[in-house]
């Protein structure tokens, strides 16, 4: 193993690894954490947590994921490249390996532009793929970025983000074979609704090889609404809704809309599940955590598997 | 060139609310192409500034001088023999003319008229935009001829990220994703394979990370 991750001994032995998403608050509130914690636990296999998202503050994903930690969990901690220079992001690498934090998921980050300090600098010191790199380097090689060695590497299994519909399209899977290059682990994608284009972009995975170089876990988010499936469509950069989806939650009588988001959710991970390449799903179901243990039963994910550690 | 923009006249005239005898000083570089501090916006200024005074019932006297350059001292040592007389001089050159003169001139309080925005080039008539960030290490040569520094927003050597969408950047629908430019360029150059080459960590010290920098050449020097 190279790392102390339990999400990368399911992975190894084969096991269709389930993880989801958990998101910070807005204060110091410790007891969010653990309310949203509580919802997941013994569902998933690990849980991302969020770094100051779409670039609104929100409590460290450090310290949530160690929050997490203490009831069990295995968090998996989303790190940004906007906010910190490759000094920090160093250090709190060692930190969060020395609290037991043990996957990290490697990302740009948005723009400040999105969030509540429009005003602010921004770093970008490094990309997510250097990120990449600069996590290998220290795990593997025991060395930091500017050469010399350190004492105690941090044992991370090393996750980034792919987004299959994003444009351009043709260089999609080179971004991919990108983050493989730099020694990624595994992949969680931006959510599938458009399958058909997802299948279009695994094959082409799988004909560069790269599905046995990194497990690829599919990323889903059930609709709530018609509303939010048609923000998802308009407003959120890189997202492919197909009508036809929309089209279904409009029908679905006014009672049943979360039902039908539920439903359209399910099928898309049992599709997944049959797309060879793919070893886990993503379960990212934003401000509604209370459905993912549903979803993770209806799929039928449930139990989980247990790893002896 | 360097791209400037005159500041509201409102904060130019606040500036100077207590002065009466004033120079505005142009520059005939980058800023009189880009329309921001030549003669010509030396005029305006002037005839705005003297509007406004005149409104007030506080008029002013203003001198009018528009110089070669202000980025080189010999062109700043025209105005030794007057500058003196003036209670305050606006430049209406690049942040970097304005600083000279004030080095040159000990005694006179040298304002800026002009937001020095970026290094950029002329798109259109009236529009101009962002090429460059002297970031000291050009790689141009890696990326089809387009700068990832200055034209992703992110400044990403290994990007597109996720928020490009129908080749757009993610901060706005008005602005071009810089890695689509560059993939579309490498494509065009039958050099698409490049992409795939990882850009290593980039070194920032050549950039305004590592001080304020200086070009030294020994066998140009005097």
């Amino acid at each position: 193993m190279k790392s102390e991750s339990e999400l990368e001994q399911i992975l190894t032995k084969g096991e269709f690894a389930v993880t989801s998403e958990c998101g910070p608050p807005r204060g110091a509130d410790a007891e969010v954490i653990r309310k949203k914690g509580e919802l997941l636990k013994g569902f998933v296999d690990g849980v991302n947590v969020t770094d100051n998202q779409t670039s609104v503050v929100r409590m460290s994903s450090i310290s949530s994921c160690v929050i997490l930690k203490g009831l069990g969990l295995n968090p998996i901690m989303q790190m940004v490249t906007r906010d910190r220079n490759r000094i920090a992001i160093q250090s709190d690498i060692l930190g969060a390996a020395a609290l037991g934090i043990n996957n990290i998921l490697c990302l740009t980050g948005d723009h400040q532009k999105f969030g509540d300090h429009a005003s602010a600098k921004n770093v970008f010191d490094m990309d997510s793929i250097q990120l990449v790199q600069t996590v290998k380097l220290m795990r593997d090689e025991g060395k930091f970025l500017g050469g010399e060695e350190l004492k105690g590497s941090p044992k991370m299994f090393i996750g980034a983000a792919a987004n299959p519909f994003a444009d351009p399209f043709e260089i999609r899977v080179p971004r991919l074979a990108k983050k493989v290059a730099a020694g990624v682990d595994f992949i969680q994608t931006q959510c599938i609704y458009n399958l058909p284009k997802f299948e279009k972009w695994m094959k082409l995975v799988r004909d560069r090889g790269l599905h046995e170089r990194v497990h690829i876990l599919g990323g889903v988010t059930p609709f709530k609404s018609v509303g939010m499936a048609n923000y998802m469509k308009k407003s959120v950069p890189g997202m492919d809704v197909p009508d036809e989806l929309i089209e279904r939650m409009k029908a679905a009588p006014k009672e049943k809309k979360a039902e039908e988001g539920i439903n359209i959710c399910i099928e898309t991970i049992q599709r997944l599940r049959e797309i060879e390449g793919i070893h886990g799903v993503h379960v990212m179901a934003i401000e509604w955590e209370e459905m993912v243990s549903e979803i993770v039963k209806r799929a039928g994910l449930f139990p989980r598997p247990h790893i002896e550690g | 060139m360097i791209v400037a923009e005159r500041k509201p006249l409102e904060q130019i005239s606040s500036m100077i609310e207590s002065n009466s005898k004033v120079l505005i000083v142009g520059c005939g570089e980058c800023v009189t192409v880009c329309s921001a501090g030549g003669k010509k916006e030396v005029d305006i200024l002037a005839s705005a500034l003297n509007m406004i005074r005149s409104k007030e019932g506080k008029p002013i006297e203003i001198r009018q001088e528009t110089l070669e350059r202000q980025c080189d001292a010999e062109y700043l040592e025209q105005l030794r023999g007057f500058i003196g007389e003036y209670e305050v001089v606006i430049s209406m050159a690049c942040g970097a003319g304005v600083q000279f003169m004030a080095e040159k001139y000990k005694n006179s309080l040298v304002l800026p008229a002009l937001n020095t925005k970026f290094i950029g080039v002329t798109e259109e008539q009236g529009v101009w935009s962002e090429r460059c960030h002297a970031c000291g290490d050009c790689k141009l040569h890696l990326t089809g001829g387009v700068c990832p520094i200055a034209r992703c927003s992110k400044s990403l050597l290994n990007g597109p990220c996720g928020g490009s969408t129908n080749g757009k950047c993610e901060i706005s629908p008005e602005v071009v994703c810089g890695w689509q430019l560059i993939i579309e360029r490498l494509s065009d150059l039958g050099q698409l394979e490049k992409y795939e080459e990882i850009i290593p960590i980039n070194d920032w010290s050549t950039n305004r990370d590592g001080g304020p920098r200086k070009v030294v050449r020994e066998d140009l020097r005097l």
